[in-house]
């Protein structure tokens, strides 16, 4: 096996393990009946001890809730073990080409679902984040990654105007936001989901699918407050990346900025993060709105790495696959 | 706009003072956070056009294609400046208004902040139990003691001593938050200004240029150059450059990199560089920038009476592959040397396609490698009247389309003819074509932009003052000995974050040694407090 067979191999693992890691944090999710409604505790997630299983409903489940933690710790381990494949398919895939692995749309994009999932593992890890919820940040880094198949470009060298040290800072502070927005975005969308099931909930209306999915999300206001976070990690190292875009612009064009489309989107992702960072402090409305502002975020982040590449015709156009 | 004003009834408020107040009313609108939010997502907005049209500075033959594409839709369009959207009107309204926000928004801020840092830290109330973390010490503590551990962990302190012998310690910490606040935003005005400095004081030029050729840094040398209209053409810095050899490498038939070894000569020094994409030349401040690159392909033309011209003519890239386009134009050919009389329809000229590998083995002409392996030049020639002596200006790249379009210029071949390098395509009147063979050429821009460090350093003002501006947090912090000896705690956020109580619990510790913090409380804050 060649070393591009070597790290597509480990690719196509990454997806199997990640898609087995969703079905086990999928049966944490729905079966674990322990994780309370009552706010307070909505948090208190695999810790040992005190398990009993009161709730009439779990008793009668058909995996109970001592195994479904087991599930979620399956999970957590098949998600370490995944993002383990993940990233020494990168490494890989550098040994092969000796070069550094952000070259085209395809590199890219892997790399920012590896970002995506670090940021998640590492979330986890300080205990930031319930590990049950792992079902949400492994779908979507899946889905990220089954988009990069669509792109998927054999690994070959760079083009000149790629051979240089600013692809190493520019491109991985621009993945490493897109990856951490990417969790960043995911936090907001369970906000949103949360916040109108507690709204039903409290009309005294049914709550039917997919909605009622949303019983088992931690407290909405703590759901907001960790989508603020995490943006508030982001945001500094996306404008670092587009500082540094620039200054890379300026050496390999002639010019730090020329609103060439990728320049355009770019700049519109910024200005639309500093509006939600403005949001979150202007008042009651706006706060509550603040999350579809992070979502329109990331809308616009998604559109600038695939849309703008290949829709546009721009200097940029290298990344065109 | 007061002169539309009417006098106003003698009952009303003076004008003047309605206008104040009319202002007051706008000044306060336009610089309230919510306008703030509404200009931003609005300047969001107002990008997206650029991207979806071709941009007159980006590339204006590109707006010219899109003329030709829409004929009846571009003029609606370039008058809603579509084809000019970050110099158009309701751009630079929306980013004004922006500005004028954020001036309005800095300059308040600043005045407090600058009072604030200042001024005393405020008093606890006096129910020190209505904050959100409060503790009543069951241990002595010591008032130096206190003071002292407040100053080792840079708290900002003010002590009162009240008539009934209240002791209050009041501490505060984080002020770099709004100083990074304010320098954030300052910033974001200055780099404006850096930008609007380039505009006005850069100029730069492009430049073709063939291997052995050289060229001087002045307008007319340039074949496509912008000037900032504070820049005085005849002021611009000497300088000569010379192309002395170009080099790509290919590497599976992608090119992987450019050499051009340049020469210069500036203020009487001499000096050589290996100019490569990302890496620019700097002569005083003027940057030469290597931007791409093509193929000059050399050809003779021996007319009917044997006279020869040698003409290197650079060819502009049609595609990845470097197959390129370009013509070759003789207009002094076939004059008789013995009577100096210049035949009728005697002008020649070629219209060419050069492949730099051509595949003889299908029935394309176009190549897949820019790699100059097997190159070829795809021929028409003309006779007749090239249409150059009536001085307008004419493209090099191209034979005059209206010129054979009125019969002027006759075709002569009536199919392509493809010759490879030491071939001759051969004329009915006898002259001939000769691929003498291929060059390279680099294009060169030439720029200088003094708003660059300006901007840049505004850029880096701007990340310095957005970290503390994120990061920091600010908070106050309260000790109080009662007359009655007890001794209180309490701390206050002043923004959203985690671990108040923590690290308030851990102050008291510190000043009260003994002091057992209560065993922290499942607090509500994090999602994922553990336990
Ligand atoms: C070019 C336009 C602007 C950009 C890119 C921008 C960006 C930002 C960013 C990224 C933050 C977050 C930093 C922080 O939370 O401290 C922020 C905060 C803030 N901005 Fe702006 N801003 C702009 C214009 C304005 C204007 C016009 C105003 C005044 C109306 C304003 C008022 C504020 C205030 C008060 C905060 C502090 C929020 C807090 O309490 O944390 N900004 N801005």
């Amino acid at each position: 096996m060649t070393g591009a067979e070597v790290a597509n191999a480990l690719f196509v693992a990454t997806i199997l393990i990640y898609a087995g890691a969703m079905f086990a944090y999928a049966v944490e999710y729905a079966f674990d009946k322990r994780a309370p409604k009552r706010a307070k505790q909505l948090a208190s997630v695999g810790t040992a001890g005190a398990d009993a299983p009161d709730d009439p409903v779990a008793a009668e489940a058909p995996i109970s809730p001592a195994a479904a933690r087991g599930a979620g710790r399956l999970g957590l381990i098949l998600t370490f073990l995944g993002t383990a494949a993940l990233a020494t398919s990168i490494v890989t895939r550098v040994i092969h080409t000796g070069r550094w692995p952000w070259g085209n749309m395809f590199e890219y994009t892997v790399g920012v679902a590896l970002a995506g999932m670090v940021t998640w593992l590492i979330l986890v890890s300080r205990g930031s984040v319930p590990r049950r919820l792992g079902l949400f940040a492994t779908f979507a880094v899946t889905m990220v990654l089954g988009t990069s198949v669509r792109v998927y470009t054999e690994a070959g060298p760079l083009v000149p105007a790629l051979d240089s040290y600013w692809i190493v800072i520019h491109v991985t502070a621009a993945i490493a936001s897109s990856g951490i927005l990417l969790i960043g975005c995911v936090f907001a969308i369970l906000h949103l989901l949360k916040r109108r099931y507690d709204r039903q909930v409290s009309d005294g209306k049914p709550v039917r699918f997919p909605l009622n999915v949303a019983e088992r999300l931690p407290d909405a206001t703590a759901l907001e407050r960790m989508t603020f976070k995490i943006h508030v990690f982001a945001f500094p190292l996306l404008t670092f990346g587009i500082i540094a875009g620039s200054v890379w612009a300026h050496l390999a064009w002639g010019r730090y900025w020329a609103w060439d489309p990728k320049e355009v989107w770019a700049f519109i992702a910024w200005v639309v993060y500093a509006a939600y960072l403005h949001a979150r402090v202007s008042g009651r409305s706006a706060k509550a709105n603040a999350p579809w502002i992070a979502i329109l975020g990331y809308a616009v982040m998604l559109f600038n790495l695939t849309a703008v590449n290949l829709v546009f015709d721009g200097l940029h156009s290298y990344a065109g696959v | 706009m007061t002169a539309t004003l009417a006098p106003p009834p003698r009952s009303k408020p003076k004008p003047a003072k309605r206008l104040r107040a009319f202002g007051r009313r706008w000044w306060h609108q336009l610089t309230a956070m919510r306008t703030a939010l509404l200009l931003l997502l609005a300047l969001a907005l107002a990008a997206i056009p650029g991207s979806t049209f071709p941009q007159r500075s980006i590339s204006a033959p590109d707006v010219a294609a899109y003329y030709d594409q829409h004929p009846d839709l571009a003029p609606w369009l370039d008058r809603v400046w579509a084809f000019d959207v970050y110099t158009s009107p309701w751009f630079s309204a929306i980013y004004l208004l922006l500005m004028v926000s954020l001036v309005g928004c800095i300059l308040p801020r600043l005045g407090l902040h600058w009072k604030a840092l200042r001024a005393k830290v405020p008093d606890a109330p006096r129910r020190m139990s209505i904050l959100p973390y409060h503790r009543t010490l069951a241990v002595e503590a010591n008032q130096s003691l206190a003071r002292a551990v407040l100053k080792q962990r840079r708290w900002r302190t003010t002590v009162r001593e009240a008539e009934d012998g209240t002791v209050t310690i009041s501490a505060e910490k984080g002020q770099l938050r709004e100083t990074g606040n304010l320098l954030f935003h300052s910033s974001v005005i200055f780099m404006l200004v850096g930008v609007a400095l380039g505009s006005l004081m850069s100029w730069y030029g492009n430049r073709i240029l063939s291997e052995d050729k050289s060229y001087c840094n002045n307008l007319q040398q340039y074949d496509e150059y912008g000037l900032g209209a504070w820049v005085d053409e005849t002021g611009l810095p000497q300088f000569c450059v010379t192309l002395d050899d170009f080099d790509a490498e290919f590497t599976n038939g992608g090119p992987t990199a450019y050499d051009a070894a340049i020469s210069y000569e500036a203020a009487g020094e001499e000096g050589e560089y290996a100019l490569e994409v990302n890496h620019p030349l700097n002569i005083d401040g003027t940057n030469v920038f290597l931007i791409g690159h093509g193929y000059t392909p050399v050809v003779t033309y021996t007319d009917r009476y044997g006279q020869t011209q040698t003409l290197h003519q650079e060819f502009l890239a049609m595609d990845a592959a470097m197959n390129s386009e370009g013509a070759f134009k003789f207009p002094d050919a076939n004059v008789d040397p013995a009577t100096g009389t210049v035949d009728e329809n005697a002008e020649v000229g070629f219209d060419a396609v050069f492949v730099p590998t051509f595949d003889d083995s299908t029935a394309m002409l176009l190549g897949t490698n820019p790699e100059l392996e097997n190159p070829v030049l795809a021929l028409t020639a003309y006779t007749g009247d090239l249409g150059l002596a009536d001085g307008r200006p004419e493209s090099v790249y191209a034979i005059n389309e209206a010129q054979i379009a009125s019969g002027n210029l006759e075709q002569v071949n009536d199919e392509v003819e493809v010759i490879g390098v030491g071939d001759s395509m051969t004329l009915p009147d006898g002259s001939s074509l000769t691929f003498d063979g291929v060059e390279q050429y680099a294009v060169l821009q030439v720029r200088h932009d003094p708003g660059g460090p300006v901007v840049l350093a505004g850029a880096i003002l701007l990340l310095g003052g957005l970290l503390p501006a994120l990061a920091v947090r600010r908070r106050r912090f309260w000790i109080r000995w009662n007359p009655d000896g007890t001794v209180e705690t309490a701390g206050l956020n002043r923004n959203d974050y985690d671990g108040l109580d923590e690290e308030c619990d851990e102050l008291t510790a510190a000043i009260a040694p003994g002091h057992e913090p209560p065993q922290a409380s499942s607090s509500d804050e994090s999602i994922g407090s553990q336990q």
